[in-house]
């Protein structure tokens, strides 16, 4: 029973690394970007490659998969995303589909389609007992540093200049600009961010929710999910929400497997007809 | 206090202008009629094009009129697939045009439940919503396996000659021209709505929502009446193809049959009924160069078109289809008339 909670924890902090970037992007900057997953995808392949193939220790691997994405990120956002940030959703649409769907055949075409997994050192593998809960070491890695990035990520939203310019830039960007903030810059460098802890996650996450190229289709319901059952008007709401989705997920598989992916749906589904703005935002700002 | 007959009369005979059909129109369904006699080699891929173009002019009805961005509109299509094979395969009903309408009304009763839920919230509440829907449907047909032969698809399906007379054959002969009838009749039916006041009503929601109720038009009403409308003719459009194939497999809630669906339809072209018939053309044509070229990478050209079209703009896009839809819009009855008495009298 703990066990499942503790698993579930982990999940749930695993989407939460990497839907935040998208939180931010969809939620923030009202822009629809469905090839979210694509980044985290290629974080998990650099990560892979890294680890399988060229014997770089795991742990080095991990800030080269953030940093890796974050590039691929901004390359994408100066060259592609900033020309599509103006138009209708319908086209926001429509353009990172047609990215995802570049992704896959790409990932497929480089990597073969077969499922990857990075190897993970010797003492991560395994579990241990606690008062008789069984925790596996790498989920509890994942908890860890999960808990410190959400912990550093509030911060930096809260509590630093990168941070006030970036709530400024999206509450009004004219006035924002009229105060002399670089807007696109705040807009690509966020981008970057969020792109890089998706790499992040995806580098975590590859030994957990597997890593094959229809990665980004398998987990863009999820990753919106985290973001609209959250709302986007915090970070602690996303947060809150990718728990509740990773404990019920692990739970409602393990007790229900018959239902499979039944209560998800159903659950957003109801959420978002309940609370189109999501569940823990306060009020609709916009 | 009523409007003047003046006016009743000027809308009326403008209403009956946009409904005229033009010659070019006449001539799209010569040809495609004609194909079923002129190309009996490549039925097969025209059956294809025939239940796609039906979807995108469902999507069509949604997007181009109603405004409504829709990510699962494979779920109504995936329904009367399923339907439409499940149907033929019990012998519940054994007339694929009866299995056909059956299909399409479980449809259109989904989409009218559902309709609901597209009511509220913003264009992303929208799509999640739209999505979700089908993947639910997916994890239902995977699930009920006893019934749908779950993640292997309905197999031993055998669908009875069309009223009768006409076998289904392998080489697609009787499907293309049993398709493009039934295409053809719910176009005319779209056709009808669209350029009826009630279409036009449609076209103001999707303009302003808040000034269309302001003058007097039911939003939500128009919206569940345009939503249901359109889940029944995917449906159809999916049952044309498990009658066709004779198969139902879970690939038909697919997302990604949703998002090629999207595609189809920017190809040809949002907001006139011909649009999502051309796209399905150009698209299905592609797709087959594209997928003979390589067979497993094809998806990444179809994202990079994806692509491209956004980034070029969606209208210079479909603008190519502009100098057409001018030289249809000059080319009247009267001045076809009018050249071919000038060409006659010339020879006199």
């Amino acid at each position: 029973m703990l066990t499942i909670l503790f698993d579930g924890i982990a999940y749930g902090m695993l989407l939460f690394v990497l839907a935040s970037g998208l939180a931010v992007t969809l939620g923030l900057m009202n822009f629809i970007n469905l090839a979210h997953g694509s980044f985290a995808m290629a974080g998990g392949y650099v990560t892979v490659i890294l680890v399988n193939r060229l014997g770089v220790p795991f742990f080095a691997s991990l800030p080269i998969a953030f940093l890796a994405s974050a590039v691929i990120g901004f390359v994408f956002e100066r060259a592609l995303y900033v020309h599509v940030y103006k138009k209708p959703h319908l086209d926001q649409v429509l353009f990172s589909i047609g990215l995802v769907f570049m992704s896959v055949a790409a990932a497929d075409y480089v990597m073969g389609s077969g499922q990857v997994f990075v190897q993970i050192p010797k003492f991560l593998q395994g579990q241990f007992e606690i008062y008789g809960i069984g925790i596996g070491r790498y989920r509890l890695l994942i908890i860890v540093i999960c808990g410190l990035l959400t912990v550093a990520l509030q911060f930096i939203l809260a509590n630093t200049r990168f941070g006030s310019r970036l709530r400024a830039a999206v509450d009004d960007s004219r006035v924002a600009r009229g105060l002399g903030i670089n807007v696109n810059w705040v807009f690509a460098l966020t981008f970057a961010f969020g792109s890089g802890l998706a790499g992040l996650g995806g580098a975590l996450g590859a030994e957990i929710l597997g890593l094959d190229p229809t990665f980004p289709l398998k987990f863009m319901i999820y990753f919106l999910i985290v973001v609209t059952v959250g709302g986007t008007s915090s970070i602690t709401g996303p947060f809150l929400a990718s728990l509740l989705l990773g404990i019920g997920d692990v739970a409602g598989k393990y007790y229900v497997p018959t239902l499979g992916s039944f209560v998800i749906y159903t659950i957003m589904i109801v959420v978002l007809i309940w609370r189109p703005q999501g569940l823990f935002s306060r009020a609709a700002s916009r | 206090m009523l409007p003047s007959p003046i006016s009743i009369r000027v809308a009326t005979e403008w209403l009956s202008a946009r409904a005229r059909w033009q010659p070019l129109e006449v001539a799209f369904w010569i040809v495609a009629f004609a194909a079923i006699w002129l190309f009996p080699d490549r039925h097969l891929i025209l059956t294809e094009i025939a239940w796609l173009g039906l979807f995108a002019l469902s999507l069509d009805l949604i997007l181009g009129y109603a405004g409504i961005i829709s990510l699962g509109h494979a779920a109504f299509f995936g329904l009367g697939a399923y339907a439409a094979a499940l149907l033929a395969k019990y012998e519940i009903i054994n007339e694929p045009v009866l299995a056909l309408l059956v299909a399409g009304l479980a449809a259109m009763a989904l989409g009218f439940v559902t309709s609901f839920l597209v009511l509220r919230g913003s264009d992303l509440t929208r799509l999640m919503v739209t999505l979700g829907l089908a993947l639910l449907l997916r994890e239902l047909a995977n699930r009920l396996g006893w019934l749908t032969g779950g993640a292997d698809g309905l197999q031993g399906v055998s669908i009875k000659p069309v009223l009768g007379m006409f076998r289904f054959d392998m080489f697609g002969h009787t499907g293309y021209a049993y398709s493009l009838t039934v295409l053809f009749i719910l176009f005319l039916i779209a056709r009808r709505l669209v350029n009826s006041p009630f279409g036009l009503s449609l076209l103001s929601v999707k303009g302003n929502p808040l000034r269309a109720s302001a003058i007097g038009i039911s939003v939500d009403g128009r919206l569940i009446a345009i939503y249901t409308i359109a889940a029944g003719y995917a449906g159809i459009a999916g049952a044309l193809l498990a009658q066709t194939t004779s198969f139902a497999s879970l690939e038909v809630f697919s997302f990604d049959r949703s998002a090629d669906l999207l595609l189809v339809l920017i190809i040809g072209g949002a907001g006139y009924l011909y649009g999502g018939l051309i796209g399905a053309i150009i698209f299905k044509f592609m797709q087959d160069y594209l997928s003979a070229l390589t067979p497993q990478y094809w998806p990444f050209w179809i994202g990079l078109v994806l692509v491209v079209i956004v980034l070029v703009g969606r209208d210079r896009i479909t603008s190519w289809t502009a100098p057409f839809r001018r030289i249809a819009s000059h080319l009247s009855w009267r001045t076809l008339a009018r050249r071919i008495s000038a060409a006659s009298g010339e020879r006199r």
